[in-house]
């Protein structure tokens, strides 16, 4: 059973589809029980980073997900709240990516948001088994993780940033696996077989 | 570096794909959800699905038919036409729409954009303008389908909607739209320059190199079409390739 975290960060919708296709039992959940009975953790979420925290804190479930011993993806907002800290709305965060989360620059050259497929490389993850170096994967953020000894993959977007991390059992991406297509698909796929 | 996009363009009428010619590999190409599945497996990037029902019955079937797309389809879709209040775009949201484009309502009432993308983000915001050259030299927003001239300047009104918060501009020539003789280029090389968010070129291509011009010249961030993908002129994997052989960054 795969625990899906509603802490009432954006539509879980398209989360719950992608498991659907691949077969999985899920469950939408913010019981610190149900969660840590799960065989695997999904954290998900779109909005903004110190609003997340505070919607984590106010279910208790800060120390219930630091403490996960099972394999956890975050996705897009629920990866940069895996990290250290965040620029959008100066907060601090789960501290298990050893990184921060900083607002991209934007200029005539860079478009902010970040939106749209961009290529992923320097895939070193059994998350990627079967991706190739430069496949592309749908993102759609302003702010982004740096570059850290968790990273996992990067992508560029003026600078390189970090577009998935890992440390021990906690994955994050910052695209969106379950809008990515099949490649998406494989990833979501290789993460319900860790 | 983010990949020029590629969207085929679906207009839906009670529930069914209207334009279109039978695809030999589709068991029914009036089902917007295989037509679609179709051209995700051809390498479109996004899809938009338009609704053009004019019966309050169709816009139920098509909100039936948004949570079919949500189940099948595994990469982003837009779904406009009819989106007139916040409601709306919120049954849309909750059936599993990832973008919803607003063009007469937000002309009528431009707060609806800010109220959207404070409450679901920018990204959630599509601002659909259909665009018509005067006489006198300027170009104007349109609604109806380019029938009814706006007061609002292009630039301006472009601007407005970026300051309001809309994560991208789809912007359509009612000059070009249908006559499949390329985008203006320079028109959208002028806008994509001034703006901060991206910019969707719609209406007017016949050939894989209006695409590629609109992509270059115009500085477009990604192209939308209809009728080439529709009438099987050129298939979306096609269109990619040939675009890669330009030197386009495109998702392959």
């Amino acid at each position: 059973m795969i625990a899906i975290i509603d802490y009432k960060m954006g539509n879980l919708r398209s989360v719950k589809n992608a498991l659907s296709r691949l077969g999985a039992e899920y469950t939408v959940t913010d019981d610190a029980a149900a969660i840590v009975a799960a065989d695997k953790v999904l954290l998900p979420g779109v909005g903004y980073a110190a609003q997340a925290m505070a919607n984590l804190r106010e279910r208790g479930l800060v120390d219930v997900i630091r403490g996960l011993r099972k394999p956890v993806l975050g996705i897009c907002i629920g990866m940069q709240v895996l990290c250290r800290y965040s620029e959008e709305g100066d907060t601090p965060c789960l501290d298990v990516f050893d990184t921060d989360v900083r607002l991209f620059k934007a200029s005539e050259d860079l478009k902010v948001p970040h939106m749209g497929w961009n290529s992923i490389s320097n895939l070193d993850s059994k998350l990627f088994k079967g991706v190739d170096e430069g496949s592309y994967v749908y993102f759609v953020h302003s702010y982004r993780p740096g570059l850290c000894q968790d990273t996992i993959a990067t992508s560029r977007h003026g600078d390189l940033f970090s577009a998935a991390l890992k440390y021990e059992n906690f994955y994050g991406t910052q695209f969106h696996p379950e809008k990515s297509g099949d490649v998406g698909e494989k990833i979501l796929s290789n993460f319900l077989a860790l | 570096m983010v990949a020029k996009r590629i969207i085929p363009c679906l207009d839906v009428n009670e529930g069914r794909t209207v334009k279109g010619i039978n695809f030999v590999s589709l068991r029914d190409v009036g089902d917007p959800v295989e037509l679609g599945a179709h051209y995700a497996r051809e390498g479109a990037d996004e899809l938009v699905y338009l609704d053009i029902s004019a019966t309050h019955e169709g816009r139920h079937t098509f909100t039936k038919l948004v949570e079919r797309i949500a189940d099948h389809i595994n990469i982003p879709f837009t779904v406009g036409g009819g989106i007139s209040t916040m409601e709306d775009a919120e049954r849309l949201l909750n059936a599993g729409a990832d973008k919803i484009s607003v063009n007469s309502a937000a002309i009528a009432n431009p707060q609806i954009i800010d109220t959207l993308a404070n409450r679901y983000g920018c990204q959630f915001v599509v601002s659909a303008i259909d665009a018509k050259l005067t006489p006198d030299g300027r170009w104007l927003a349109t609604t109806h389908g380019g029938r009814r001239l706006t007061d609002k300047e292009l630039f301006a009104w472009a601007h407005e909607v970026q300051e309001r918060g809309a994560g991208e501009i789809l912007l359509t020539s009612m000059e070009h739209d249908g006559v499949r003789q390329g985008y203006p280029c320079e028109l959208f090389a002028q806008l994509c320059s001034q703006l901060s968010i991206p910019v969707i070129a719609s209406g007017g291509a016949g050939s894989i190199q209006d695409i590629a011009d609109v992509l270059t010249k115009g500085k477009a961030d990604a192209a939308l079409a209809a009728s080439i993908f529709h009438y099987g002129t050129y298939k979306i994997s096609e269109v990619k390739k040939a675009l890669a052989e330009q030197g386009i960054n495109v998702r392959l």
